[in-house]
């Protein structure tokens, strides 16, 4: 548990609720769908089994807070619909779990660093006023320090393995840190939440989160790239092209044959 | 019954706190079983949290996820209603409890009995302890009891296990995760 709570300073809206939930919601979900690209196609039948079962829990964590979402905003909207039927200036997800998979490398060090910040997402969240979202966060917890463990195994193995696969996992380093940023930027919705006791300032998270990173990029024998000071914000609903390409996978079936069942 | 009786006990539910009505509907519960790993029952899983009967006689059961994301879980639910329906109880509902997460810790004696018996390795060690999350535990062949064993992957065929092999017997199993 945290050691000091952030003061509560407004009630939670609805509003708020509802945007907040689709924020972490999203996250969950763009990650599961990026994860599930991997399968049939992971180096070896282990990892893709692990990538299947790291994307199904993040799914199940999606469908959770968008069951929520579509029940706080009252207009009627399943998970489904939420999922399948926003464009991509609806969704709230952070930018860095909607960066393409690449290789193996890049895939983990994504991977990597969001289970760093989920760990102290959740660990926080347990606190929040709305018990919806606190028991999905002691659930959520629980899996993702499975998640976690299986990540900074591999940023290890690889970083400090073959010439080649380091030379890999530094360069999805490089590539995806100057998304970690957005993770504790003030300015979007994390930061109304953490206002209202629905969860922790954003800002809060950032000490824990390089706890949990920089002693496994030591062991990994990588280099910790300089942060930059331009922000992407995902969380503002600003997206790069990346997530278009990705909806129009995941949405294709529900828009073409509009309610449509397995 | 509820969770405080319920959450340790599993099928040893402290039979004397629990109306003769809902011992009845726990009897039936212990022989729906569990879609991945139809040896075990659903209350020795540990996933049943509570039975109610409501006044006009309507059945809820309260049923944990084990992984958020299990796609067993809407199975289980489904298995569930129509067991009971087949055993004569009208529009009994299933529903969702997350808070207590459920905990492999929760799997009955019985069910890690038949776990090993099945060929999957039982969780090895209590999470009560959340260091052990962070430890590799020593994990037995279900096979040769060896624990002359390697982990292959954190990860296996259900978010529940991971999978393992044997040093000893050379055979590959499956081990049940804490969690």
């Amino acid at each position: 548990m945290s050691a000091t709570a952030t003061p509560v300073t407004a009630a939670a809206s609805d509003d708020l609720r509802f945007r907040y939930a689709v924020h972490l919601g999203d996250t969950s979900l763009i990650l599961a769908q990026r994860l599930g690209e991997w399968v049939g196609h992971a180096p070896a039948l282990e990892e893709d089994l692990a990538l299947a079962n790291i994307a199904l829990d993040l799914l199940g964590q999606a469908r959770h807070l968008l069951s929520y979402a579509g029940e706080i905003e009252g207009k009627g909207r399943s998970e489904d619909d939420l999922a399948f039927l926003r464009d991509p200036s609806d969704f709230g997800n952070l930018a860095l779990v909607e960066q393409p998979n690449v290789d193996f490398g890049h895939t983990i060090v994504r991977q990597f660093l969001i289970d760093a910040w989920q760990l102290e997402l959740f660990e926080r969240l347990q606190s929040s006023v709305e018990p919806r979202f606190a028991e999905l966060a002691a659930k959520a917890l629980k899996e993702t320090r499975y998640h976690y463990r299986f990540s900074s195994g591999w940023m290890v193995r690889l970083g400090d393995g073959t010439e080649e696969s380091h030379q890999r996992v530094q360069a999805g380093l490089d590539a995806l840190w100057k998304f970690t940023n957005e993770l504790f930027a003030p300015g979007a919705v994390d930061e109304e939440a953490a206002a209202a006791g629905l969860g922790p300032d954003p800002a809060s998270l950032r000490a824990a989160w390089l706890a949990n990173v920089e002693p496994v990029l030591a062991e990994a024998t990588l280099k910790k790239p300089a942060d930059v000071s331009y922000r992407w914000f995902g969380k503002r609903n600003q997206h790069g092209e990346h997530l278009s390409h990705l909806l129009a996978e995941m949405q294709f079936m529900q828009r073409t044959y509009p309610g449509m069942q397995w | 019954m509820d969770q405080a009786s319920a959450n340790h006990a599993g099928n040893r539910a402290a039979d004397r706190f629990v109306a003769p009505a809902e011992r009845e509907v726990w009897r039936v519960l212990a022989d729906v079983p569990d879609p991945e790993i139809p040896v075990l029952s659903v209350v020795e899983l540990g996933i049943i949290r509570h039975v109610r009967i409501a006044d006009d006689g309507r059945v809820t059961v309260g049923v944990s996820p084990t992984y958020t994301g299990c796609p067993a879980t809407e199975v289980i639910a489904r298995s569930i209603e129509s067991r009971l329906q087949a055993e004569g109880y009208e529009r009994p509902k299933v529903e969702t409890v997350l808070s207590p997460a459920w905990s492999s810790d929760w799997l009955t004696e019985s069910g890690r009995a038949k776990l090993k018996e099945y060929g999957i390795a039982p969780p090895a060690q209590s999470v009560s302890n959340v260091k052990h999350l962070f430890r590799e535990p020593k994990v037995a062949c279900p096979r040769c009891s060896s624990t002359q064993t390697a982990k292959v992957s954190e990860f296996g065929s259900t978010p529940c296990k991971a999978s393992y092999r044997c040093s000893s017997c050379l055979e590959p199993f499956e081990y049940f995760k804490c969690i």
